[in-house]
C-alpha cells in the first residue's frame, strides 16, 4: 500500500490520501473472485487442490478486508491482543475438527452406516 | 453523568470504548461462524462417497452476490472517509449506495431460497428419481391419498447418486422438459428445504445467519442514514466513530461471505 496508510494518533489512517488504496484494494477483491470462480472450473488432478486454490484465494481477499478496510495494519496492540486469542481459538477449533477426523485422534467417531 | 472515551481514546490502549468493544464482538463473532464451518468440515467429509452436492447453486447468482457486498465495502469506507473529510453529502450519498445495495444482497438471496424451496426430488414408485422445479400440482394433489398429478420442469434418473454432482460433464447436457406425474407413481416427494440434505441444512444454517447479519448491519447503517446523521450537527467527531464502528461490523460481514462463497458455491 501506498504510505498514506499511516497512523493517526493511533487510530484509523488518514483518510485523504488512502482513496487510492482503498480502491487498489477493491479491485482486487474483484479479480480474486473472477479467479475464485475460475479456478473453481479447472481440474488440478483433485479436489482436495480444487479446495486449497479455492481457500487459498478467499484468504488473500480477507486479509486485504482485515488489513485495509477494517485498518487492521495500523491497528493499536490492544486490538492486535484481541485478534491473536481469537486467531489463536479459531486455530485450534479448525485443529481440533481436522484431528477428530483421524482414526488414531481420541476423540474419533467410528463411521456408523 | 458523562462516560469518558466516548470520543477521545484512552492514553493506554489509544482506543475509545466502542472501538475496543466492537473488535471484542467481532472475536466472538468468529468463534461463532468459526463453529459452524467446524460442523460444515465434519458433515462434508461424514458423507458416503459421492453424495456430497456440487453444483446445487447457481454460480452465477453467487458471484453477482459476492460483487455486490465487495462494492458495498468500499461504499461504507468511502462514507467513513467522507465523515472525516467533513463532506456530509458525500456521506449521505455512499451510505445511501450500502443499504441499496445490502438490499439487493438479501433480494438476491431470497430469490435463491425461493429456487430452493420449489426445487422437488420425487422418488418414484418404479425406484427412478425425477428431479426439477415445480410447474404445477393439480388441485385435487393429494399425496397421501394418491390422488391428482404434479408437473415439474426437470428430468429422470435411474439413481439418486446421479442428482448429486451437476458439475460433472454429462450433467452440464442433461435436458430438462415438463415431466406430469401422477400421485399413484410418487413413493416420495421432497423439496430442497434444510431437512432434504446435510449439506442443504448446513446451507441455509450458514447463509440465513449471513443474511441475518446482512440485514442487522443495515439497520444500523439507515439508521445512521436516517434519524442518527443528526449527531453530525452536534458531535460530528463522535458520529464519524459511529460510522467507523457500523463499517468494521460491515467489513465483517463481507468476510464471511468471501470464505462462504467458494464453500457453499464452488467446492
Amino acid at each position: 500500500m501506498n504510505n498514506s496508510m499511516t497512523m493517526n494518533d493511533g487510530r484509523a489512517p488518514e483518510p485523504a490520501h488512502s482513496v487510492r488504496g482503498y480502491i487498489f484494494v477493491f479491485i482486487a477483491l474483484l479479480a480474486g473472485t473472477f479467479l475464485t470462480v475460475w479456478a473453481s472450473f479447472i481440474q488440478f488432478g483433485s479436489r482436495e487442490i480444487n479446495i486449497a486454490v479455492a481457500l487459498a484465494i478467499a484468504s488473500v481477499k480477507a486479509f486485504l478486508v482485515v488489513a485495509y478496510f477494517m485498518h487492521l495494519i495500523s491497528e493499536r496492540k490492544m486490538i492486535y491482543c484481541v485478534m491473536g486469542f481469537t486467531a489463536f481459538f479459531f486455530a485450534g477449533l479448525m485443529g481440533l475438527t481436522i484431528w477428530s477426523l483421524s482414526p488414531n485422534s481420541l476423540v474419533h467417531m467410528p463411521h456408523v452406516p | 453523568m458523562d462516560f469518558p472515551y466516548i470520543v477521545e481514546p484512552r492514553r493506554d490502549t489509544g482506543l475509545y470504548n466502542a472501538k475496543l468493544g466492537i473488535w471484542l464482538f467481532l472475536a466472538s463473532e468468529v468463534m461463532l461462524f468459526g463453529a459452524l464451518f467446524s460442523a460444515y468440515v465434519l458433515l462434508r467429509v461424514g458423507a458416503e462417497p459421492g453424495m456430497w452436492p456440487h453444483g446445487w447453486l447457481n454460480v452465477y447468482i453467487g458471484t453477482a452476490n459476492t460483487i455486490v457486498l465487495i462494492t458495498s465495502s468500499i461504499t461504507t469506507v468511502m462514507a467513513w472517509v467522507s465523515c472525516k473529510l467533513r463532506q456530509y453529502g458525500r456521506f449521505k450519498f455512499f451510505h445511501a449506495l450500502t443499504i441499496l445495495l445490502a438490499m439487493t444482497f438479501v433480494c438476491i438471496k431470497s430469490y435463491e431460497y425461493h429456487d430452493k424451496f420449489t426445487h422437488y426430488e420425487i422418488t418414484l414408485a418404479n425406484g427412478k428419481f425425477a428431479d426439477g422445479h415445480l410447474v404445477e400440482r393439480s388441485k385435487d394433489f393429494d399425496l397421501a391419498k394418491k390422488t391428482g398429478r404434479v408437473t415439474i420442469h426437470g428430468h429422470e434418473v435411474e439413481h439418486e447418486v446421479e442428482l448429486m454432482d451437476m458439475q460433472r460433464p454429462e450433467a452440464r447436457h442433461i435436458q430438462r422438459e415438463e415431466l406430469t406425474i401422477p400421485a399413484t407413481d410418487i413413493k416420495k416427494m421432497e423439496r430442497y428445504g434444510p431437512w432434504h440434505h446435510t449439506y442443504l441444512a448446513i446451507y441455509f444454517t450458514l447463509t440465513a445467519l449471513h443474511a441475518f447479519h446482512v440485514i442487522c448491519g443495515a439497520l444500523v447503517i439507515g439508521f445512521l442514514w436516517g434519524p442518527g446523521s443528526r449527531m453530525w450537527k452536534t458531535d460530528p467527531e463522535r458520529f464519524t466513530n459511529r460510522v467507523e464502528v457500523s463499517g468494521l461490523f460491515w467489513h465483517f460481514v463481507d468476510l464471511i461471505w468471501i470464505f462462504l462463497f467458494p464453500v457453499l458455491y464452488l467446492l
